[in-house]
């Protein structure tokens, strides 16, 4: 034993097995770590729930909005009356992003002063670009949010203002305009929400 | 009879080492004999934390755990499960109580300098024990799946989008789905019942073994250590934790349960602040609550992140400061350069900096609750402040003064005047 124990001990190749060994019990322990972390991403069953939803609009009057739900998310399909529409050209220098340079937050093909296919009908994503509440309809003009208000939408939880077109004004704690979901007619009045693609639905 | 237990005592004592940490822990533990008031919370945090996990177990044998029965089991457990709602209400109005008692605990750290060298490992155990209480908060209000259940966890989780380039794969990746769900709710059951108990028991024990090895801080801020008894090598202002402290705790156990009982019985909501109203509506993701706002213990942080303004059409400053407002504490004990520990040495520059921070915490609590335009704006007219919401400028001046407590204490810590230090403990 005493022999034994004066025995050099050859610390490089010591201090190189350790390494070795720890080095891949870290490899091991990563591999090991990827599919706990990947389980928590969005089930193929909640990738499959993003199903589109027909909406029928025939009901909703000049001036009113039909919520709708669609991948667990509102969606607000407005009917703007003729002042309404009027209305969403002249405050442009109040608002964040009134040429919806953001390209994200509409589709191509909404890229217009009322961020709609029909001119008279915007659907848009009920959801802050904040935070994600879902801020109050406030239609029309004036009432308790002011004489200079326009109409539009405010967020309850941190104060965003929406103009009517979903775009955000100044002075907002959101970043950015609503989103316009992807859509098209399947006739005048039938509405699919999540599917834009071109041909028959 | 005597002889036997003696005899069973020393089986163990030969297989485990029972006699040997009793000794260590509670009878041969000697802590200052001047403890005040301000020492009775680490035992009643304790106290809180048995509470809850009981409560918590029995909740679990009726609480389900899904986005179609949640509401309606929590329900349940209120109106058909023999106790259901005392069980309930213990749990509920522990979370508050833990935070009351937890913040008193912090204050105490903070009046006698506990987080000083040689404490600085016991005092970031105790900010990690705080930020697993705050997550146990959070993933534990998820679970009634009330109207403000639901929009708060959205909120918060959505709070994780505004960080740059990653943000929103890491909301999607903690929700589990596009919106926040089923899965959300049934991971956050996972998170707060079984993951961050296991985490706040390991950190409460690490907490305690760090404190029992350099030994209790005192009112008086010294080393009872360092006047020892030639012979017996006991700490001349020392007395053993059992039976001297033992017994003063059981009296602060006694009134603490009180008050606890007074509020389960008789407040258990307390007038929205520690149940709120909104959550007694079932979780609708179509509809925010026309006001939402947290529980009270998070409204002072929950104010910081409301007061810092977007910049560049980012959240994220906002999000980085109310982080960093908690955060913060950890680095106290090296903020702090004062030549001496406890507040009652210490010049006026430090009792006034830490009256200015409890102010601000106050302020900023209940501005947390409220919406931001509760004081309405200041006239157009006004420079610089001209239209602005009255509150969230007042958030913002203490928000200033919060983060100056911290930030400013190496100067004026150091600066300060100070009284000479006692070589033994005052009554």
């Amino acid at each position: 034993m005493a022999k034994q124990a004066k025995q050099q001990v050859d610390q490089g190749k010591r201090n190189f097995l350790i390494a070795a060994t720890a080095g891949m019990g870290a490899v091991g322990a990563t591999a090991v770590a990827v599919p706990f972390v990947a389980s928590m991403l969005p089930s193929e069953r909640a990738k499959a729930a993003g199903a589109p939803v027909e909406v029928d609009i025939s009901k909703v009057a000049p001036g009113e909005m039909l919520p709708v739900e669609w991948r667990g998310k509102p969606v607000w399909v407005v009917h703007l009356t003729p002042e309404m529409k009027a209305s969403l050209g002249k405050h442009n220098d109040k608002l964040s992003d009134p040429m919806l340079e953001v390209t994200s937050q509409q589709p191509e093909y909404c890229k217009n002063a009322t961020r709609s296919l029909k001119p008279d009908v915007v659907v848009m994503v009920g959801i802050c670009t904040h935070l994600g509440c879902s801020p109050t309809a406030k239609l029309q003009a004036g009432g308790d949010m002011g004489a200079d208000w326009t109409g539009g939408f405010f967020c309850p939880c941190h104060g965003s203002k929406f103009d009517l077109a979903g775009r955000v004004f100044k002075g907002s704690p959101a970043p950015k305009n609503l989103e316009v979901p992807p859509h098209k007619y399947l006739s005048d009045t039938v509405l699919l929400i999540g599917d834009d693609s071109k041909g028959t639905a | 009879m005597k002889n036997c237990m003696k005899c069973m005592l020393d089986w163990v004592d030969a297989r485990f080492p029972l006699t040997s940490n009793w000794k260590t822990h509670l009878s041969e533990y000697y802590a200052p004999k001047n403890f005040n008031f301000w020492y009775y919370f680490g035992s009643l945090a304790l106290l809180v934390l048995v509470i809850q996990i009981v409560t918590g177990i029995f909740l679990t044998m009726h609480y389900k755990p899904e986005a179609t029965m949640a509401f309606s089991s929590v329900e349940y457990i209120m109106r058909d499960v023999t106790g259901g709602w005392i069980i309930r209400y213990m749990h509920s109005t522990g979370a508050s109580m833990f935070f009351v008692v937890v913040y008193m605990h912090m204050f105490r750290g903070l009046l006698y300098g506990s987080h000083r060298n040689p404490r600085e490992l016991i005092w970031l155990f105790g900010v990690g024990i705080f930020l697993c209480l705050m997550g146990e908060a959070f993933f534990g209000y998820l679970l009634p799946w009330g109207q403000m259940s639901y929009w708060g966890a959205q909120v918060i989780i959505n709070l994780f989008t505004s960080i740059p380039f990653v943000g929103p794969d890491i909301s999607e990746w903690l929700r589990g789905d596009y919106v926040v769900s089923d899965a959300t709710l049934n991971r956050f059951f996972a998170f707060h019942v079984i993951a961050l108990p296991l985490v706040l028991l390991g950190l409460v024990v690490a907490h305690i073994i760090a404190l029992h090895e350099v030994g209790s801080n005192n009112p008086d801020g010294i080393e009872i250590k360092a006047k020892k008894d030639p012979k017996t090598h006991i700490p001349l202002d020392g007395i053993p934790f059992h039976p001297y402290y033992t017994v003063k705790d059981i009296m602060g156990v006694v009134v603490f349960l009180i008050v606890f009982a007074s509020v389960v019985f008789f407040a258990p909501e307390m007038g929205g602040y520690f149940l709120e109203a909104n959550n007694f509506i079932p979780a609708n993701p179509l509809v925010t609550p026309p006001h939402i706002a947290p529980v009270w213990y998070f409204t002072p942080y929950y104010s910081i992140l409301r007061a810092v303004p977007p910049i560049l059409n980012s959240q994220f400053p906002g999000v980085v400061a109310m982080g960093a407002s908690v955060v913060i504490f950890a680095f106290l004990p090296w903020l702090d350069r004062s030549p001496v520990k406890s507040i009652r040495y210490r010049g006026p520059l430090y009792k006034r900096w830490l009256a200015a921070f409890v102010v601000s915490f106050l302020v900023l609590g209940y501005l947390g609750t409220e919406p931001s335009n509760v004081w309405g704006q200041f006239a157009a007219s006004m420079p610089i402040i001209g239209g602005a919401d009255r509150a969230t400028v007042v958030a913002r001046f203490f928000m200033a003064i919060y983060f100056a407590f911290f930030l400013l204490m190496p100067w004026y810590s150091k600066r300060d005047t100070t009284k000479p230090v006692p070589e033994r403990v005052t009554a």
